[in-house]
Formats: C-alpha cells, sequence, structure tokens
C-alpha cells in the first residue's frame, strides 16, 4: 500500500480554528496539513485538549462560538472546499459526503422517537424523496447492514442496549453512503466486548462503501487495531504521521516515543512510564516547539525556532527539529 | 483479631422503577453476594474489575458505608459500620480512605487547594502547630510528585485534571491510612498522566505499606499495579485469583471473552476481524437464578440455570463456572481465602 499509488480524497491545508476568549485567543487547530486517501482508515490521536475533535467538528461546520475556523481549505477529490460551504450546501454535504459518529450515542438519539422514523427522517431532511413503504425498506436495509434486526426500527432509544444505539448512529451515518466517515471515540462509552463488535461492523462497512473512515481518540491499543495511518497531534498541531506500523514500532517525534512507551499493556508489571511535565495552556503556549517544555531531548534552539513537518523518507512526516537537519517540507503531509 | 475492613455475604438490592406508571416495583441485584476481608497488617493491592453495571462501584461504596448493604455485613474491626460510635467512626474514616473517579467534582471552586489539604489536618488533629501542618502537605505533595510551591495558593481550575487527582492522593496520605479504596482513579486521567498516577499508587503499597481495592474496568491498569483480581459479571464474582494467572491465563468464558477484546496496542489484523464468540445480548439486570452469563456465553447449556459457586482451581484461584464442577467449591464463598492476605499461601 504505496502513498503514491492512493488518490487522496480530502486534502486538508492550513487548517486553523481559534477559541476567542477573555484571556486571548486560544489556536486549538493549529496550522494543520493531512491528506486522507480514498477507502483508508485514519487514526488521530491526542490528549484531550489535543483539538482532535475539533478538528473533524470544523470538517462538519461544527464549531460554535467563541471558536471560529480562522483559516485553511479542505478540498474534497472533485475540487470542493468543505470549509467555504455556505448555508445549505453545508446540509447538502453533511451525511452524503461527510458522516459522523458520534462519541455518545446515548446522548444523539431523540428519546422520543422510534428508531425508524429517526432514520427516515434524516433520510429526507437531507433531501432524498420517498414514500413511507419506500423509506421504510431503506431502513430495514440499513439496519440490516448494522447488523440490527427489522425490529428495531419500531423501538424506542431506551429500549436498546449501549451497543445497539451506537449500530442506530452508524446507520444513520451511512444511511447516504457517505465517502468520509469521522467516527469521534464511539465506542468509548462502551465495554470492551461490544466495542469489539462494533468496531468490526464499522471496519465491514468501511470497505463494502469504499470509504474514508478517520477515527479520533486517545486509546492507542484501538488506534493500533483499527487504523491503517495515524497521525498524533498535541497542542492543536499535526506532530507526527505514518503508517501504524511505524507509528507504533518506530516512533520519532520524541511526544510519540513517550506516548507509545506510556502505553499499559499485558507484558510489564509494577513499571510506570508517565510523560513528565505538564499539559500546556493554548491560552499562553510556549515559543517555539509546543513540546519542548517537557521534551527530554530538547535542545535549546527548541524554544525559539517552530518545527515544520519533515518527510522521513518512508510515508510518515515529523514535527520535530531533531529532524530537521537536511530537508523540510512545509506543506505536505 | 478482627479484619480491618470486611464484607461478608453483601448483597445489595435496588429497588425502582415503582409509582407512577407500573404496579409492581422493579428489582435490581447489583451485588449478588460478596465476601471478602482486608486485614490491614500485611499490606495488599487487590483489582476488583468489571464493566459498566457489573457491581463494582457499589461494593466499593458498601465498603466504605456510604451505603447500607441489603443483606449481609460490612464490618470495621469487627464491628458493622452502620453501628459504629463517634470515635470508631472516626477511626474508621481515618483508616480506610477513598479516592474518587473525578478529580473535578471533588473540589469546592471557591476555596484553594490548600484547603483540601488543611480540613483533614484539622479535623483529625494530626499536627499541633502550623508549621507542622505545612511540613506534612509539603511532604505528601511530594511524595506524589508535586512542587508545593507550584501547587498550595492556588485555585483548581488552575490545575490540571492529572494534578487534581494527585492532590487527592497527597490528601489521602495525610491521614496515613491502612486502606485506599480508589474507584477509577485513572480513568477520567490522560493517558500521559495515568502512568504517573499509577506509579503514585503503587508506590504508596510497596514503600508506606498502605492497602489498595483498586476499581476499575480497565484490565491492563489493573495488571500494571495489583497483585489480586476480582473479575465481577453483573454483581456476581466470575473469576477470583492472582492477577498473572487470571490476566494470562483466564479461566471463566467471561474473563476469556473479556480479556481477548482489549485491543493490544500492536498493530495488527486479528483483533478486527477474528470473530467474537459472545453473543450482543441485553442482559437484564433481574435475578434469574441462574448463571448471568449463560445468556452471552458461548458455552451455555442447561445445567447453567443454576447459579454455579466458585469452584477452587488447582492454580489457587476460582472461576464460577460449571466446566469446573470437578472441582472443589470454595467454602462460603469467601473471597479472602483466595485473594486474602490473612490466607495467601496455602
Amino acid at each position: 500500500m504505496s502513498d503514491s499509488a492512493r488518490e487522496v480524497l480530502l486534502d486538508i491545508q492550513g487548517l486553523e480554528v481559534h477559541f476567542e476568549t477573555r484571556r486571548g485567543i486560544a489556536r486549538a487547530v493549529n496550522d494543520v496539513d493531512l491528506q486522507l486517501y480514498k477507502g483508508e482508515r485514519f487514526g488521530l490521536v491526542g490528549e484531550s485538549g489535543s483539538g482532535k475533535t475539533t478538528m473533524i467538528l470544523a470538517l462538519l461546520h461544527m464549531i460554535k462560538t467563541p471558536g471560529l475556523i480562522a483559516g485553511g481549505r479542505a478540498i474534497f477529490d472533485d475540487g470542493t472546499d468543505l470549509l467555504s460551504l455556505r448555508g445549505d450546501e453545508v446540509r447538502k454535504n453533511r451525511l452524503r459526503r461527510v458522516a459522523m459518529v458520534p462519541q455518545g450515542a446515548m446522548n444523539s438519539l431523540n428519546p422520543v422517537m422510534r428508531i425508524g422514523d429517526q432514520i427516515s427522517l434524516t433520510i429526507r431532511e437531507h433531501g432524498e424523496e420517498g414514500t413511507k413503504q419506500e423509506l421504510a425498506a431503506r431502513v430495514t436495509q440499513l439496519l440490516d447492514r448494522v447488523e440490527l434486526k427489522p425490529e428495531v426500527a419500531m423501538l424506542y432509544p431506551h429500549e436498546l442496549s449501549g451497543g445497539m444505539k451506537q449500530r442506530a448512529c452508524i446507520a444513520q451515518a451511512i444511511s447516504l453512503g457517505p465517502q468520509l466517515i469521522l467516527a469521534d471515540e464511539p465506542t468509548s462509552a462502551l465495554d470492551v466486548v461490544v466495542q469489539r463488535q462494533i468496531m468490526q461492523t464499522l471496519r465491514e462497512l468501511q470497505l463494502q462503501l469504499e470509504a474514508t473512515v478517520l477515527l479520533v481518540g486517545h486509546d492507542m491499543g484501538l488506534m493500533a487495531q483499527f487504523a491503517e495511518r495515524v497521525g498524533i497531534m498535541y497542542g492543536g498541531k499535526l506532530v507526527e504521521v505514518g503508517s501504524v506500523t511505524e507509528v507504533f514500532r518506530n516512533p520519532q517525534h520524541p511526544y510519540t516515543q513517550l506516548l507509545i512507551s506510556s502505553i499499559p499493556s499485558f507484558e510489564r508489571r509494577g513499571i510506570f512510564k508517565g510523560i513528565p511535565g505538564v499539559g500546556l495552556s493554548l491560552l499562553d503556549p510556549p515559543s517555539g516547539c509546543l513540546f519542548h517544555p517537557r521534551c527530554p531531548q530538547a535542545m535549546e534552539r527548541c524554544s525559539r525556532d517552530e518545527p515544520g513537518l519533515t518527510s522521513l523518507g518512508t510515508e510518515g512526516h515529523v514535527s520535530c527539529l531533531l529532524h530537521e537537519k537536511e530537508e523540510t517540507h512545509g506543506t505536505s503531509a | 483479631m478482627a479484619p480491618l475492613l470486611e464484607a461478608q455475604h453483601v448483597r445489595k438490592v435496588y429497588r425502582g422503577g415503582d409509582g407512577l406508571l407500573r404496579e409492581e416495583a422493579s428489582e435490581t441485584v447489583a451485588v449478588h453476594e460478596f465476601t471478602l476481608a482486608i486485614d490491614g497488617e500485611t499490606p495488599s493491592f487487590t483489582t476488583i474489575a468489571g464493566e459498566s453495571g457489573s457491581g463494582k462501584t457499589t461494593i466499593a461504596r458498601l465498603l466504605l458505608g456510604m451505603q447500607p448493604p441489603t443483606a449481609g455485613t460490612v464490618r470495621y474491626r469487627g464491628i458493622d459500620v452502620g453501628a459504629l460510635d463517634r470515635g470508631q467512626m472516626r477511626a474508621f474514616r481515618q483508616d480506610v480512605q477513598a479516592i474518587f473517579q473525578d478529580p473535578f467534582e471533588v473540589y469546592n471552586p471557591f476555596y484553594k487547594i490548600d484547603h483540601i489539604l488543611t480540613t483533614p489536618i484539622q479535623k483529625f488533629g494530626l499536627a499541633s502547630t502550623k508549621a507542622q501542618a505545612a511540613e506534612q502537605i509539603d511532604e505528601a505533595l511530594r511524595t506524589v510528585g508535586l512542587r508545593p510551591e507550584e501547587t498550595l495558593g492556588r485555585y483548581p481550575h488552575q490545575l490540571s485534571g492529572g494534578q487534581r487527582q494527585r492532590i487527592t492522593i497527597a490528601r489521602a496520605l495525610l491521614l496515613k491510612p491502612k486502606l485506599i479504596i480508589a474507584d477509577e482513579p485513572v480513568s477520567m486521567v490522560d493517558a500521559s498522566l495515568r502512568a504517573t498516577i499509577l506509579a503514585n499508587l503503587h508506590k504508596l503499597y510497596t514503600d508506606f505499606g498502605i492497602s489498595f481495592i483498586y476499581i476499575t474496568h480497565d484490565l491492563t491498569t489493573a495488571y500494571q499495579v495489583s497483585d489480586k483480581i476480582v473479575i465481577l459479571y453483573h454483581g456476581t464474582v466470575a473469576e477470583a485469583g492472582g492477577v498473572e494467572q487470571v490476566i494470562k491465563d483466564p479461566k471463566h468464558p467471561y474473563t476469556r471473552e473479556l480479556i481477548h477484546s482489549i485491543p493490544a496496542p500492536d498493530p495488527g489484523n486479528s483483533w478486527i476481524e477474528e470473530e467474537v464468540e459472545e453473543k450482543d445480548v441485553e442482559v437484564s439486570d433481574q435475578a434469574t437464578g441462574g448463571c448471568r452469563y449463560a445468556p452471552r456465553c458461548a458455552h451455555a447449556e442447561a445445567r447453567c440455570e443454576q447459579m454455579p459457586p466458585l469452584y477452587r482451581l488447582d492454580d489457587g484461584r476460582v472461576a464460577s463456572c460449571v466446566l469446573y464442577d470437578k472441582q472443589e467449591k470454595l467454602d462460603g464463598g469467601d473471597l479472602t481465602q483466595i485473594i486474602g492476605t490473612t490466607s495467601n499461601e496455602e
């Protein structure tokens, strides 16, 4: 699976999302460049406040004040810039092109509406016509694709288990056959056994639809098992991108290295490796590289110079001055 | 001598769904039956693990005396925690400390951090002078890896979740407890800080001899910090024993599926491709009388309609499954025999 052979579905360039507060502007997403390929599973990893969720909300025009998209473009394969869409166009693109599987399925469904009605309403609201029977047939088919029985259409959300609710949300998300599915920690509220079943379903659907999935989360185990490529975010910046095997086996950014070594596993008992220091304040970010105050490999120039993205020769890119000796690619990732 | 804290045949039933719409009240059996003693002399680090609805938090609350059991007793040094007099209650509150999940909820936003640390010193008369109190606070903060000059005098909102959780650990430490019951202490903390906090807890166990009951849904962190583990499923004990045995070679079908379902932080395809054995069915919270796991179990058979007792396996663990019915039963379902510190080596 080499990069050059793959077609780009979405090209995010210089994405900036700012939150204006009384104490200043927080750059929640800070000049992020990222290309997503057609039909790939990409995992975006970061701690709370790293900007990973904000990034996918920006793609859906769901940033609310005091937040705003302060710059950048997100170009789809047909040339449409998702970020410059206005009014009705936003809605036309949602679901048909970009759909989202939410984090808390329990809070995303209407508690007083039957599952089937919610799904068919979504389909109609996004501009598809059909008779009652046609819509009902589509709902049954969608439920079947997420491995729910047709009877579920007649049930209310409270009658479903957490896993079934998340399946219903996935059915809704794929109802118009999107090319890009944004999944924000879709299983963090579920038990591990159910998590595995849901992720298996999501992967099967992704393969059938030939869609791209952007999975956001902080569970490194889930990322390792689900994603083909991963991106690591820190303080609103994308600090490393690479194939899942490269990033896990041979991480290049000092933050990624610490993150990988801090993952608890069934191999080590009584040994704890954390990341030193505390997370940064977006309102008062450090100069130079955002990670330098916590970085064990920090050099003198790290507090002065902001690192760009350096190609790692393989598929990967890293934003670290340790790697910035020879060539620097400011834009591609 | 009576153990520090013990739960004997504890059962907790929540009644609900009554009144407005339905005639009969529905019953949720949160804890079916649980017996365990912590002796307080030999330090131990025990995990009580389970998924949502397993009853793990209910057990923590019962042990802390925050809720009375429906049946059975919780005793502190031999006395029912519901019947402690003032002095005994005071001793109980000092010996047995709690650390909760949400480091944001335990703070009053109007008070500086100092308040949460000075209050226990005053209430329990731990220091005779202000200087002594300040010294104790400094020491406790340093033990959990915080610099007092960067922590004291601040308000909760000025600190990160990880820092706040470490302050609650420092607070617990001030009282020099014998036992800390920690309910999901790291689940709301970022991965990078999780290890630091677990290291803090582990240090209190190894260096200060404080026993722990670590309540969690996360088996990887349980494996990292604890010696013994109890796996709960819908209010019943599925399996219990040494953490190395239970995690590395689970015997109960539920524990097997649970451990098998954890995505390993090592890229590969088997997790996402292999078929899941367990059935995705909603398990009712109402007791059926049989094995609670049977509706989801791939090995379920007719005999599972009876609640299986805990069977002793050869390697000193117990599992509640008819697959092991040739084995001897665990006497009285008392987990102390398996994971208690008093009869550790047999």
